[in-house]
């Protein structure tokens, strides 16, 4: 049952590192994987939110780390999926808490507790970024289309392959056709021409992941939610199916340039 | 590395079957030793050599075809041919078992010609450049791959992109006032040379989509198509 080990990240912040993890792990769930996921952002942690377990933290990440507890006791079980389960990251801490070795021997126990752990990064290139890549197996770089996502991005990706951990594969998040077609803003094979790596996913801008949030439902879980059929789809990916991207209301020409590029994206 | 070779040296030429050694003219006995002499001066150089030796006209018999073999052997020379425009030189060659035709001998890959021009050192880098990624260099810096926002190029002389470049170049940073930018699709205006900056606006370059060169005129910073620029020397 050996785990793959995949972090999220990007450079940059509020970018949809968090919920991308969150709505990952509760599409895996949902497929009957067993997933753990895992806030690695010590001192400003979210992912509890997002996933609404914020009520139920007793022991976090650091606390494993120092031996005050084992890791079971730190796992919380999810309120939908038995085999869901979440370690948050501690509040009143910092990165210097954690080594990249803690979280490579972290990795290995986790290794023999599920299918799939997914590591929800913190932001920047520092501390908390190598301690979140030191374990993975792969690595989802996360990005928004516009022109400052994207520089760090390609950052992050340059850093990803100096660690070792190359190549990462990309999510293109809060993706607006309409300010596309506008000519507003980038478009995804602008982003794959400068990034140059594999394409796992775009997820559209939705203002259902917002309610999502402040309700701790990620939205993978909402049948009609586009952004939930996105995450979905990225999980199925994830799996080996090779699922092609949604329709997002493009015009049909720009539509048939997505796909090619996604086919040659890989995913 | 050619070391001194004296005057009277006979000329040698290396081929993948070993040396080919023309010897000159004069008497069979003073000739001989000549080469000898000049084995011995670099006997590092010879020791354990193949060697063909061209001895032009000359008729030799059978005990001085010998003799010679023999005396290269003590010095750890082996003779495997002898070439030469005399029939009954040839003859006796064949008889001690020497080859004795030219075509024994190929060309060996040694012999490329020297460089028609001498070039200064460049750093050749066969990837894209990221941001973050700094390079610095005395001499001129070429990328086979583009060159990312963020990402910055430092080189004494030229830079080449064979790629986009839509990071920072800076060319000539010791001063030199005629190294140039060249790229295969030129998107930054980020750019130096020697102590000069590019003018142009960003908007201005990106629109094309040719291959150009900056280069400094005097003191001002100037883009142009490659093809206009070919067609000013």
């Amino acid at each position: 049952m050996a785990a793959k080990i995949i972090t999220v990240t990007s450079g940059k912040g509020g970018v949809g590192k968090t919920t991308s993890t969150a709505n990952i792990a509760v599409a895996l769930a949902q497929m009957g994987q067993k997933v753990i996921c895992l806030d690695s952002d010590i001192g400003l942690r979210n992912l509890d939110v997002v996933m609404g377990l914020e009520n139920r933290i007793v022991y976090d990440l650091v606390d494993i780390i120092e031996g005050r507890c084992r890791l079971r006791q730190a796992m919380i079980r999810d309120k939908r999926f038995e085999e869901l389960h979440l370690i948050p990251a501690a509040q009143t801490r910092d990165k210097s808490a954690l080594s990249p070795s803690d979280m490579v021997k972290l990795g290995e126990e986790l290794k023999e507790e599920a299918d799939w752990v997914i590591i929800d990064s913190p932001a920047g290139i520092e501390r908390g970024f190598r301690n979140a890549i030191a374990p993975a197996d792969e690595v989802i770089v996360v990005t928004n289309p516009d022109v400052s996502a994207v520089r760090d991005a390609d950052r992050i990706i340059g850093l990803v392959e100096a660690e070792q951990k190359g190549p990462a594969r990309l999510l293109i998040n809060r993706l607006n056709p309409g300010m596309i077609q506008r000519g507003d803003m980038l478009d995804a094979q602008d982003i794959l021409d400068l990034l140059a790596i594999k394409l796992i996913g775009i997820v559209p801008e939705d203002e259902q992941v917002i309610v999502s949030t402040n309700t701790g439902k990620p939205v993978a879980l909402e049948e009609k939610s586009k952004a939930g059929q996105a995450f979905r789809n990225i999980a199925r990916r994830l799996m080996g199916d090779e699922v092609p991207l949604m329709d997002l209301d493009f015009k049909e020409d720009f539509m048939y340039k997505l796909s090619r590029l996604f086919k040659s994206g890989g995913g | 590395m050619h070391a001194k070779i004296k005057k009277d040296a006979f000329p040698i030429k290396g081929f993948r079957e070993g040396l080919l050694i023309t010897l000159g003219e004069g008497d069979w006995p003073k000739v001989m030793n000549s080469l000898l002499e000049q084995i011995d001066d670099r006997h590092a150089f010879f020791e354990g050599a193949q060697v063909a030796i061209d001895v032009n006209e000359r008729n030799l018999g059978a005990a001085e075809v010998s003799k010679l073999r023999s005396l290269l052997a003590d010095r750890q020379v082996t003779l495997f041919a002898l070439l030469s425009k005399s029939a009954a030189t040839e003859t006796v060659a064949e008889t001690l078992g020497l080859s004795t035709h030219k075509s024994v001998l190929k060309e060996s890959a040694k012999d490329l010609p020297r460089a028609l021009y001498d070039g200064e050192n460049a750093l050749l880098i066969r990837k894209t450049l990221r941001s973050g990624t700094s390079v610095k260099f005395s001499g001129s810096v070429i990328v086979e791959g583009d060159v990312n926002p963020g990402a910055e190029i430092f080189a004494g002389g030229s830079i080449y992109i064979w790629g986009i470049l839509r990071g920072h170049a800076h060319a000539g940073v010791q001063g030199l006032q005629n190294a140039v930018i060249v790229a295969l699709d030129l998107q930054s205006n980020n750019l130096r040379i020697a102590d000069t900056h590019c003018q142009e606006s960003k908007i201005k370059i990106k629109i094309k989509k040719r291959a150009e060169i900056a280069f400094l005129d005097g003191s001002t910073f100037k883009i142009m198509d490659w093809d206009q620029y070919k067609r000013l020397e």
